[in-house]
């Protein structure tokens, strides 16, 4: 271990503990107000699946029309480079995109 | 350490799913809600927030742990690694209670997230009370199996529902947990008079009572389709089921189930009244 | 005419089959569309749960493409245990097999992010290491130092703006530059936190997380980036609960 990097290490440490010397407290320190935060979703239930009855029964092919280009979602506004990449593509290039 | 002594039983009053987005409202103001109920599934990680919470609601609440996950009608035998699961859960929490379902939801490896159906038959029979055997001798304790909701009926069937429960729990020493709202459903469903299921049922056994809400559909035949949503209020001839029932057996541990669109607290504590209006009645005519 | 659960459960999952014969309507009619409520009841619950469980893929994605996704996937790959908390452990391979979403190449890691927050969140509690320890160590026991990490701690490597395209779906963040970033999670309490590592400081971290040294692990670092600053790195770690032990040896 050169002796430069132990120098590096120590004043990288100083440096951390004192950016974060603002509070220490741990999950097991928590107390009841912490538990009020968000939870997050998916979970288990015992209901049913509401409402319509066709999900379960339309053979969805993505193949075809019903993978909508045109409302596609934010993956159409992140404009991340690399040519081809960002956006949805369809099977059929026919399609309008 | 968590003290769950305190709350050995469920009380003979309203209680209900508990939601996390009602923790707040839940310990600042339960209204008449005296206990809550969880389902096992969702306090089976190893920590953080949802275990956080339930040690609190636990501290001043009694709990009963309503598992969705087990399939004990499956035809494979019982997951052991989500039964160790369970047992640890119920280890450490002491819950009031434990219920689970009589239906199946896992097979060959997948896990369906449904309640499916099953044929009331002499094999199905035998199946279940092994699984229920091995439940109770896992957990220490008696369990209570509820009723289904269903949507069709299986040919092969040898007896009614009714029958196959009080036979289940003659065989196995568990109780039952009725879901009145289950009863009014099938029984739609099934072409059946609600009333009979109720008058067939061996209600001797029931330790807890569910309601909830569900859906109105259409078969393609017209007959009326009822969906076991919990995504709505109790409906009126439900609560007259439910009140009919508490007539007939006393009061019972009252559950307002609500798991898809679920409301504001003041909605489901309202729902919780409703019951605590048949209730407290009938608890006071058995006090005096 | 017996129904087995192998055949039930093959018809719920493909709607092309015809329902099971043996199941019946009150009058003795076969059940149709009585048969469509389990199979609904489990496609949408089980869409639902991937839906709540990779909200970051929903947006990219749109909702409509979404249930699409979720209708192949929930089919393919349902559940192999009962705790939906931690379901879609197989939607990053789905993504990368997936014929309309391979051109978009940052789709697996960004899930791959997702089901780490998931993990992290049901992690087990731990108390992480008094600062008054780490500031006591004298500089030969610092860099010879291993430490136990707590078990939220995750670390999601990636050739793409990962932790960027998260906050810009879900915190309204700028948009992301197609830069590489490694997302580290911690669990200071009880929700998760993220923050964006350069590849030099996710070597790092993967180093001490693989049993390294501090040393060892700044070395590592420093070979893939000269100019490598560890405090940020380690402020991170302290701050986010993650260091819980010094290892004896």
């Amino acid at each position: 271990m050169k002796s430069t990097n132990k120098t590096v290490l120590v004043s990288a440490m100083t440096a951390a503990l004192v950016s974060i010397s603002a509070g220490h407290a741990t999950a097991q320190e928590a107390g009841k107000e912490k538990c009020f935060g968000v939870s997050l979703a998916g979970q288990n239930d015992c209901a049913a699946g509401p409402g319509t009855t066709c999900a379960g029964t339309s053979t969805v092919d993505y193949q075809g029309n019903a993978w909508t280009l045109v409302d596609a979602g934010t993956c159409e506004s992140m404009e991340l480079p690399d040519g081809r990449m960002g956006s949805l593509e369809a099977l059929d290039r026919d399609l309008p995109a | 350490m968590l003290d769950s002594t305190a709350h050995e039983t469920l009380p003979l009053a309203p209680g209900v799913g508990y939601k996390p987005q009602h923790f707040a409202a839940i310990m600042a103001d339960p209204g008449p809600v005296r206990w809550l109920e969880i389902h096992a599934e969702n306090y089976m990680g190893d920590g953080g927030r949802p275990l956080a919470q339930l040690r609190h609601l636990a501290e001043r609440f009694p709990i009963s742990v309503h598992g969705v996950g087990l399939s004990i009608g499956g035809e494979a035998p019982l997951d052991r690694d989500h039964l160790a699961r369970l047992a640890h859960l119920v280890g450490w929490l002491n819950p009031a209670s434990f219920s689970e379902h009589l239906a199946w939801s896992t097979h060959d490896t997948a896990f369906l997230n449904d309640l499916l159906p099953l044929p009331y038959t002499e094999a199905t029979l035998a199946r279940v009370a092994s699984h229920i055997d091995q439940v109770q001798e896992a957990l220490g304790r008696r369990m209570l199996l509820e009723n289904p909701s269903t949507y069709l009926a299986f040919a092969e069937s040898e007896m009614s529902e009714t029958d196959f429960l009080r036979e289940i729990a003659r065989r196995t020493g568990c109780g039952l947990l009725l879901d009145v709202n289950n009863v009014f459903v099938s029984a739609t469903n099934q072409k059946t008079d609600p009333r009979d299921y109720i008058a067939e049922f061996p209600l001797e056994h029931v330790g807890e009572v569910h309601l909830g809400g569900h859906d109105e559909q259409e078969d393609e035949h017209g007959a009326p389709l009822l969906i076991d949503s919990h995504g709505a209020e109790v409906v009126d001839p439900v609560w007259t089921l439910y009140a009919e029932t508490i007539a007939a057996m006393g009061p019972r541990p009252s559950l307002i189930e609500w798991d898809t669109d679920v409301p504001e607290w003041p909605v489901l504590a309202a729902e919780a009244e409703r019951a605590a209006a048949i209730l407290t009645p009938a608890r006071q005519a058995v006090l005096s | 005419m017996t129904v087995s659960q192998t055949d039930f459960r093959a018809a719920v999952l493909d709607p092309v089959r015809p329902v099971p014969e043996g199941l019946v309507d009150p009058e003795g009619r076969a059940a149709g569309k009585r048969f469509d409520v389990y199979r609904n009841n489990v496609v949408v619950s089980l869409s639902n749960a991937l839906g709540e469980a990779f909200p970051v893929i929903r947006k990219l994605l749109g909702e409509n493409n979404f249930r699409i996704l979720a209708g192949h996937f929930v089919r393919a790959h349902p559940p192999v245990s009962p705790l939906i908390a931690l379901y879609g452990e197989a939607l990053p391979g789905f993504l990368e097999q997936f014929e309309p979403v391979r051109s978009l190449g940052y789709l697996p890691d960004v899930a791959r992010l997702e089901l780490a927050l998931r993990r992290a969140y049901h992690a087990a509690d731990t108390l992480s290491l008094p600062p008054a320890e780490l500031q006591a160590l004298p500089p030969d026991a610092l860099a010879e130092a291993r430490f136990r990490l707590a078990p939220a701690l995750q670390l999601v490597e990636s050739d793409w703006p990962i932790v960027s395209i998260w906050r810009f779906n879900m915190e309204d963040g700028p948009k992301p530059r197609p830069v590489p970033e490694t997302a580290l999670i911690t669990r200071p309490q009880f929700d998760p936190e993220i923050a964006a590592l350069t590849p030099a400081a996710g070597t790092f971290v993967s180093a001490i997380a693989a049993g390294g040294s501090l040393g060892e692990a700044l070395s590592c670092a420093s070979e893939i980036d000269a100019g490598f600053d560890l405090t940020p790195t380690l402020g991170a770690l302290i701050s986010g609960g993650a260091l819980i032990a010094i290892e004896e040896d």
